[in-house]
């Protein structure tokens, strides 16, 4: 009846992931009485969990980013925690297996279920109001991505739990992941995460491949469109190509756990260095699928900021299509210690060596791009400054673990978990955090406070380099990443220092958290009434903060790059139309979070072996499907009186304001 | 053979050997090194072999090369934040629509793809020279070691010798090592840090790695590919001894009570973790093979399958080896 399930499979046994359990039940406990004392439940179905507005599933995208965000940043203290004390004598507080499973956790949970919905939400409120559409070209499909997301993130949360998350790292080799050596539960969880929030992924870049090759506002050209459209672009084709390959990878894996076969085993023909490969396959290109937005970012901030445009446009296109079409030739790199001849090592060492230089040339754009500006320092501009003096020694130590002959020793040591951590903390994270601000205001309708914004910078800045500079000396004392417990007495002070790195970080976290409450506090003062607080370029900001369901009263025309620039110097940035008309709207619809949860259940289902539930939820799910196939009552029309209403609400607002902001610099 | 090379090829060599010729170059690497060797817990930094020395020059020279690029990136991101922010202090002229400058893409096309130019030229012939399949070249007849990982210790045959040692690695200096290795277990990656290159251990195939010790002297070596619950237990003591004490211990292995057979070898190779050194007077024949074997049951000795083919290059990047040595 329950499969593999049953009360055993609590870790009454552990007090730390009892507490995390015991805690999390709490804080789940509070967030429902919440919403039941405010009356909130319909409020909460019809706005928001059935919503197909790509801003409200941004929005979404971004609080699951930020939860599970706090979650793998527990895991990190708890790890760094571990080995500045599990020395020598002492074991310190964490059971090998137990450590195990909190790094394998914090990979998954940093890479899938962090970066991977921060760049969705990111993309989901700035793309469609970028290139001056209404909503993405799948509105329905949006929303089935967001819960598929949250499926995996749910299965993550409940190996907390019920039963175990997986003991062999986030990147799942075999055969450590095979049967033989892995027989519990933790596999299964960590395949199905990963598979369906993966499907999410996949069914996201769909969409956005569609929306911005397709609705593009009228005049809008490829090379017209703002930098952060083309890196979503990008990363959306990168997903495309790259994630079939994960899938298919994991798909395989299932079926050697399932059904006994014998893709990546030992025996039987079976190959493991294959699984090794597609997982890179698709690994590699992973890391610029989350850093490409994040440069996207880095670009917008950096020319609204600096008030011009951004230097060298179409140099910095290209470089982007570059890194795309590089990622794909580059897997090979992490594991030129598997033996594979020189001439394949180098080709691979090669290759990446080359992604250096449209990666070089970003960061030297951006430089430009503030020569003879004049830069406002609010908190992207830090965010952005910080990545750059950070990004390219991460992008140096990357270029030496590149060179084969010194992958050699590196290889698997704390320096490649120092240079990883480097590219991504700067180049991903700091980008979804300069972006956040940057655009809280067009999603929430005000500002966020910087005071505590820019405490948190630096406690993330000064974090980073505690955390991280000490590991690249422990790699080159020898030290291998993943160890529970180590003997060398000389690795100790480091580790220590990188522990007080991790405390560092936690502050920079806890302003962020002050920073929300702060700015919601205070929200009636910071409240944006024009729509375009920073003196922004591009549409997004030619519409009220945050925007009306459909956006655009009426789609604008644009006639080259930073259109809105442009309007506001010709003047026609606020002009009313003569006359509004109705508008096509997608109606809401709960299929996708029907699906979504069917999906879990599904997962749940095959983890604990549970036959007859994984049947009943996919049954489910075809009902679903053949449901909302046949539905053709899916759009709704806002009728033109409802815009014409909204839009002179807006414009009382903008008159009361005083008008649309000023530019905060001098014009020569 | 005799290879002719595209002008590509010829214009990264010459690249190369102005790269290595540069006073500049060589300063600041000498420079690096000491600074680094001073530290001796810095073991990549204090190889004790060719292979880990010729390892440290080109980590130390990329580090150098890109430096010429992340130093100037990093003081235009000072300089231009303090020279251009507003409330900045000094006047400057302000260019609102300024976004394009031919020479300037130019160059930001081109400073990266000369230092990425001058990387290529560095690794290119030492990753053919470092290629752990390369035997290392010396008048001294290698020792050959068959290293196995299982959960989770260390097996080393000494086939020639026909004796065994878990956990412990003991091996005369100056004398090259050829390993053989494979895995009766999940993949693993065998490195002795101070020696340098890591090489990974794959259950059914066989790996190979070549490696030297100039001197007597005891160096870590551990599991480097994490293996599940006991990996971090994966150590061993790598001890470069004298000719005199390598005899002596081959002799106190020849003593121990222990044989290697078939039934032993099976409860070693069950799961513990933190085994203690054991020494195995005898093995069973053809271990090393049969352990391959078990994953691979249509395995052969002499074609023992591989990540790559084991029979040694005919052309190509063998006479490339041959004829452009690498002198750092
Ligand atoms: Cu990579």
């Amino acid at each position: 009846m329950f499969g593999k399930l049953s009360l055993a499979a609590v870790p009454y046994h552990d007090p730390i992931a009892m507490s995390a359990v015991v805690g999390s039940i709490l804080l789940g406990i509070a967030v429902v009485a919440l919403i039941t004392y405010y009356r909130k439940w319909t409020y909460l179905w019809t706005e928001w969990l059935t919503s197909v507005d790509h801003k409200r599933i941004g929005i979404m995208y971004i609080v699951v980013a930020a939860v599970m965000l706090l979650r793998g940043i527990s895991d990190a203290i708890l790890m760094r925690g571990q080995q500045a004390v599990a020395v020598g004598m002492s074991q310190g507080f964490l059971p090998p297996d137990h450590f195990n499973q909190i790094f394998s956790a914090h990979g998954t949970i940093m890479i899938i279920f962090v970066a991977m919905p921060f760049l969705s939400g990111l993309m989901n409120i700035v793309v469609p109001p970028q290139i001056g559409a209404r909503d993405v070209a799948f509105p329905f499909l949006n929303s089935l991505s967001f819960w598929l997301t949250v499926a995996g993130g749910l299965l993550v949360m409940l190996s907390l739990g019920l039963g175990e998350f997986t003991k062999a790292g986030w990147s799942g080799y075999t055969p450590l992941t095979e049967m033989q050596y892995s027989p519990g539960t933790g596999v299964d969880y960590w395949l199905w995460a990963f598979q369906i929030a993966g499907m999410g992924s996949l069914l996201t870049s769909i969409n956005f491949i569609v929306t911005i090759m397709r609705m593009r506002t009228p005049g809008m050209k490829l090379f017209h469109m703002p930098l952060f459209v083309w890196n979503s672009l990008c990363t959306s084709i990168l997903i495309l190509f790259a994630f079939p390959v994960l899938t298919a990878a994991l798909a395989m894996l299932s079926l050697d756990r399932y059904l006994g076969m014998h893709f990546f085993g030992t025996t039987h023909g079976a190959n493991t260095m294959m699984y090794v490969n597609l997982f890179w396959m698709w690994g590699h290109p992973e890391v610029y699928i989350v850093i490409l937005p994040a440069f996207g970012v880095f670009s917008e901030v950096t020319a609204t900021y600096s008030g011009k445009p951004l230097f060298g446009y179409t140099s910095m296109v290209w470089s982007t299509i570059a890194i795309t079409v590089l990622s794909f030739a580059v897997w090979v790199h992490h594991f030129f210690t598997m033996g594979a001849g020189p001439d394949v090592n180098l080709f691979f060492g090669v290759a990446t060596m080359i992604i250096a230089v449209p990666t070089g040339l970003k960061i030297f754009t951006w430089l430009l791009t503030m020569y003879r500006g004049f830069v406002r320092f609010d908190s992207p501009m830090f965010w952005t400054v910080g990545f750059i003096t950070t990004f390219v020694i991460g992008g140096m130590t990357g270029v030496m673990l590149a060179a084969p002959p010194a992958d050699f020793v590196l290889h698997n040591s704390l320096f490649l978990i120092a240079h990883f951590h480097n590219v991504l903390i700067p180049g991903a994270l700091f980008g979804y955090f300069a972006g956040f601000t940057y655009w809280f205001p067009k999603a929430m309708g005000f500002r966020l406070n910087e005071k505590w914004g820019k405490r948190a910078f630096w406690g993330w800045l000064i974090g980073f380099y505690l955390a991280f500079m000490p590991l690249y000396f422990l790699g080159f004392m020898g030290m291998p990443r993943r160890m529970a417990h180590y003997a060398n007495e000389a690795w100790h002070p480091l580790l220590l220092v990188a522990a007080l790195g991790t405390a560092a970080i936690s502050f920079g976290l806890l302003s962020q958290i002050i920073q929300m409450y702060v700015s919601i506090r205070d929200r009636h003062v910071s409240r944006d009434l024009t729509g375009d607080p920073w003196n922004g370029r591009t549409l997004e900001w030619a519409t009220a903060s945050p925007p009306p369901v459909y956006n655009f009263a009426r789609i604008p025309e644009v006639h080259g790059r930073d259109p809105f620039i442009e309007m506001k110097e010709q003047g026609t940035a606020y002009q009313r139309p003569e006359k509004y008309e109705d508008i096509h709207m997608p109606k809401n619809t709960a299929c996708g979070f029907i699906l979504g949860m069917a999906a879990f259940v599904l997962g749940f289902a095959l983890i604990w072996y549970i036959w007859w539930l994984a049947v009943v939820s996919v049954l489910a799910m075809l009902v679903t499907i053949v449901v909302r196939a046949y539905d053709d009552d899916i759009h709704y029309i806002l009728p033109a009186a409802v815009v014409e209403r909204t839009e002179n609400e807006r414009f009382r607002r903008l008159a009361a304001a005083g008008g649309p902001a000023s530019p905060p610099f001098p014009r020569s | 053979m005799k290879q002719k090379h595209g002008r590509w090829y010829t214009a990264v060599q010459a690249l190369r050997t102005r790269l290595l010729r540069s006073r500049c170059l060589t300063a600041t690497l000498a420079a690096l090194t000491s600074l680094l060797a001073g530290c001796s817990e810095l073991v990549l930094f204090n190889p004790k072999g060719p292979v880990g020395e010729i390892e440290r020059f080109i980590i130390l020279t990329a580090f150098a090369l890109m430096l010429v690029v992340v130093l100037p990136v990093i003081a235009m991101a000072v300089w231009f934040t303090r020279r251009y922010r507003i409330g900045g202090g000094k006047e400057h002229e302000y260019l609102p629509k300024w976004s394009y400058s031919r020479n300037i893409e130019l160059a930001i096309w081109l400073i990266p793809t000369v230092i990425v130019t001058a990387l290529v030229a560095l690794i290119w012939n030492s990753t053919y020279r470092l290629d752990p399949y390369t035997p290392i070249e010396s008048t001294a007849k290698p020792v050959i070691i068959e290293a196995v990982s299982l959960d989770w210790k260390w097996l080393f045959i000494y086939p020639e010798e026909n004796i065994a040692v878990v956990n412990e690695l003991v091996f005369p200096s100056g004398v090259p090592l050829a390993f053989r290795l494979t895995s009766d277990t999940v993949m693993t990656s065998f490195f002795i840090p101070q020696l340098g290159s890591q090489i990974y251990a794959m259950a059914g195939m066989q790996t190979q790695l070549h490696l030297l010790a100039h001197n007597p002297g005891s160096y870590f070596g551990q599991n480097q590919q994490f293996s599940g619950t006991g990996y971090a237990h994966m150590t061993f003591e790598a001890l470069a001894t004298s000719p005199e004490e390598y005899s002596a211990w081959l002799d106190k292995l020849r003593q121990s009570p222990e044989a290697l057979d078939m039934g032993r070898y099976e409860k070693l190779a069950k799961p513990t973790s933190g085994y203690p050194v054991t020494y195995f007077s005898s093995v069973a024949p053809d271990l090393f093979n049969l352990i391959i074997g078990k994953h691979c049951p249509k395995h052969e000795p002499e074609d023992s399958p591989g990540p790559r083919d084991q029979r040694e290059p005919e052309d190509g990047s063998r006479a490339m080896r041959g004829e452009y040595s690498f002198k750092p």
